[in-house]
């Protein structure tokens, strides 16, 4: 019976994976439900970014306490995954403590991860007390409920508990205490355990090691629902992430094709269209997720919900609706609600007479931007809510003629005097002479 | 004074068979509004002074279509942008200046895409190399020991990354330059982007060109320095809710360096 464990051991393994790998595809055939974007340029300029913004976490540091605070949590995280190879490979195989044999690099690798175990300790201590009890205002606004409001203290539980059990497991752990080699930490703590008896303790040992490795699995797989998909998608977020300069926002190409045609005298606008020509999409702008482009539904996966963006946006702080990351929430939870309306109707979308507009974001949020770009500067992770923004008020001016009354005004002027005013165009050199 | 003003238009240089050194895109505000006229007149006269050959459209210029774009109103936009490109292109204009971040953004930015490719400087930086070169001088005179703090528009700033052109040149007047508690990377709209201009906020418990101007007024500044028509519009307005607007100035940097010239 001595392989029971190791069995048990690769089961539970192999389902945790198994069901992250689920969700994983689950993932990625909700962003490809997008519209295709090309962003293969310019790659020597996007590795950089991804390097500098993702791995080297630079735009955190615009904030130094928070990102600091980061960084600890962020090391440790990466960090400690030596140890949890060690346990899988443990686990698999029925060893104790395989990389051992590293001696005194191993006393040094161990001692730096009960260090950083202190360290994310006492980071995501201050965290959980910045959200609950200091009550930082951008963790507690209006998007800011229920679920959302709770999956950013569940990682904080998580990782407190991931932590303990990592410290409990190598102060109980008698060899290793017995080495006295890079116990820097548990050291302190054996002591707590010494009135137990050397069976029970074993019991407590490797009661942690199974909670810490399933913790660790039921962590990955917590991912998928949660705000903390960022540590994945940060990467091929920041990767695809805006090159043009800010102010650039894309000009939709089917507009150009048909502006050429009305502009062109040659072409006659009843002929048949050319093959090959590309067809006019049946929608300008979006309504829904689906009309969006992936890389603006990637964002929408990736959005931590930090609020960054919304505590540097004018419109918010005046007071008005809109707020940059409720705009990325709300596309992730529609697009999450397409994805299960798909996932029930094998594998094609049923009409839900709902939509990201008007059902999730309001038409009075979308006109209170002002386009300047704060919420674009401000996110750490490369997203770009202004994007979606635009993308939706295409939709409402071109396919519903539903501006503003004044905005409407304005476009007419533009389009009569070639001012936004109502002035006459003869009259625009008159200031020469004034 | 105005007699003074020179300002050929393209057409003009074109009869004489001849190119101007750099274009100047004077915009919908320079062209037509009250405060922002006085923008134009004060480029314009720096322009005259350091002797650049220069010239406008005048009544072939039309909107870049920017607030079009920003409301959502892509066809609209992409008429004025390929209209525009016609004229530019037709008169083989290579560099162009301007007054305003949004006709800069568009022109610079949005129009290469649909055919139109120029070198576009905004006025700030065109000023900037002026002085550079030397073919203009300042000397800070009445602006000297003077409070100003920098608003920066958006849409040069973040949108661009232009930062430094205009505190350059604030600090060439030999002026005290002070930054509000939002600046640069993280200045805070004037209100106005968008085009928000062209109608009402939506509700909130302010408007966004007070809490700019009060973080201005914080700065216990003499003069606030502008480099965009609607951003001046904006903070005019803010402080004279305000009531502040007898000791505080709202001033373009074109029109403090023609000031400071006594031009
Ligand atoms: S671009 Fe729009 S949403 Fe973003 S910060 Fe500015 S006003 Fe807010
Ligand atoms: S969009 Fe960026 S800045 Fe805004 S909440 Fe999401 S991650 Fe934070």
């Amino acid at each position: 019976m001595p392989y029971i464990p190791n069995l048990i051991f690769i089961i539970i393994l192999v389902l945790g994976v198994y069901a992250f790998a689920r969700n994983v595809s689950k993932l990625k055939r909700n962003i490809k439900l997008g519209q295709d974007v090309d962003v293969s340029d310019n790659k020597p300029q996007r590795w950089k970014n991804m390097a500098m913004i993702a791995l080297g976490q630079s735009k955190l540091m615009t904030r130094p306490v928070s990102g600091f605070l980061h960084v600890v949590v962020y090391l440790g995280f990466i960090i400690i995954n030596i140890e949890v190879l060690e346990i899988v490979i443990d686990g698999i195989l029925g060893t104790h403590r395989i990389f051992s044999f590293a001696g005194s690099l191993y006393a040094f690798l161990i001692g730096t991860f009960e260090v950083l175990a202190v360290l994310v300790l006492v980071t995501v201590t201050i965290f959980w007390l910045r959200r609950n009890v200091i009550k930082i205002r951008r963790f507690w606004s209006a998007e800011m409920t229920t679920w959302p409001k709770k999956d950013g203290n569940f990682i904080l539980y998580f990782e407190m508990i991931l932590m303990t059990l990592f410290l409990v497991m190598n102060a109980t752990d008698l060899d290793f205490q017995a080495s006295n080699s890079g116990n820097v930490i548990s050291q302190y703590i054996a002591p707590l355990f010494s009135n137990y008896s050397e069976s029970t303790l074993h019991i407590i040992e490797r009661a942690a090691w199974w909670l810490h490795i399933i913790g660790i699995l039921v962590f990955l797989n917590y991912l998928y629902y949660s705000k903390h998909l960022h540590i994945l998608l940060a990467f091929p977020n920041t990767y695809y992430g805006k090159l043009q300069p800010k102010g650039q926002l894309n000009n939709l190409e089917s507009v150009t094709n048909e502006v050429k045609m009305m502009m062109d005298p040659n072409i006659d606008p009843f002929a048949a269209p050319a093959e090959g020509t590309p067809e006019v999409p049946a929608k300008f702008g979006a309504s829904d997720v689906q009309d969006l482009n992936w890389v603006q539904l990637l964002n929408a996966y990736t959005c931590t919900e930090c609020g960054r963006c919304t505590s540097e946006c004018p419109a918010n702080q005046t007071g008005k609706k809109l707020s940059p990351r409720k705009i990325m929430m709300d596309t992730r939870d529609r697009l999450e609600e397409v994805g299960r309306n798909i996932d029930a109707n094998k594998g094609t979308f049923k009409p839900d007479n709902k939509q990201l507009l008007d059902d999730y974001i309001t038409r009075e949020e979308l006109w209170a931007c002002t386009s300047c770009n704060a919420c674009v500067e401000a996110c750490p992770v490369s997203i770009d809510p202004l994007s979606i923004i635009i993308d939706m008020r295409r939709y409402l001016v071109m396919e519903q003629s539903a501006a503003p009354t004044e905005l409407n005004n304005m476009m007419t002027n533009i389009e009569n005097n070639g001012a936004p005013w109502p002035y006459n165009q003869m009259d625009r050199l008159n200031w020469k002479n004034e | 004074m105005s007699e003074l003003l020179n300002v050929p238009t393209m057409a003009d240089f074109m009869a004489q068979g001849k190119q101007p050194e750099v274009l100047f895109w004077v915009g919908c505000a320079g062209s037509f509004d009250d405060r922002a006229k006085k923008i134009t007149k004060a480029f314009v006269k720096l322009l005259n002074k350091a002797q650049v050959e220069f010239a406008v459209l005048g009544t072939e210029e039309s909107c870049t279509g920017d607030p079009a774009k920003r409301a959502g109103n892509e066809f609209l936009f992409q008429m004025q942008a390929v209209t525009n490109i016609e004229v530019l292109n037709a008169y083989e204009v290579k560099k162009i200046v301007t007054a305003c971040p949004h006709c800069f953004n568009t022109i610079k930015n949005e129009y290469p895409e649909l055919g139109g490719n120029y070198e576009v400087m905004h006025h700030t930086q065109f000023l900037k190399t002026l002085l550079d070169e030397g073919r203009l001088t300042i000397e800070g005179g009445q602006f000297k020991g003077k409070r100003i703090t920098f608003h920066d528009p958006c849409y040069l700033g973040r949108a661009n990354n232009v930062y430094e052109a205009p505190r350059d040149l604030i600090k060439k007047l030999e002026a005290e330059l002070i930054e509000m508690k939002n600046c640069k990377r993280t200045g805070l709209c004037c209100g106005a982007g968008g085009a928000q201009m062209f109608k009402d906020a939506e509700k909130g418990n302010k408007e966004v060109n007070i809490e700019r101007t009060e973080q201005a007024l914080e700065t216990q500044p003499d003069i606030v320095a502008a480099g965009c028509p609607f951003c001046n519009t904006m903070m005019t307005d803010g402080v004279k809710a305000k009531e502040k607007e007898s000791d505080v100035a709202i001033m373009d940097i074109a029109e403090l360096i023609a000031n400071a010239q006594d031009l």
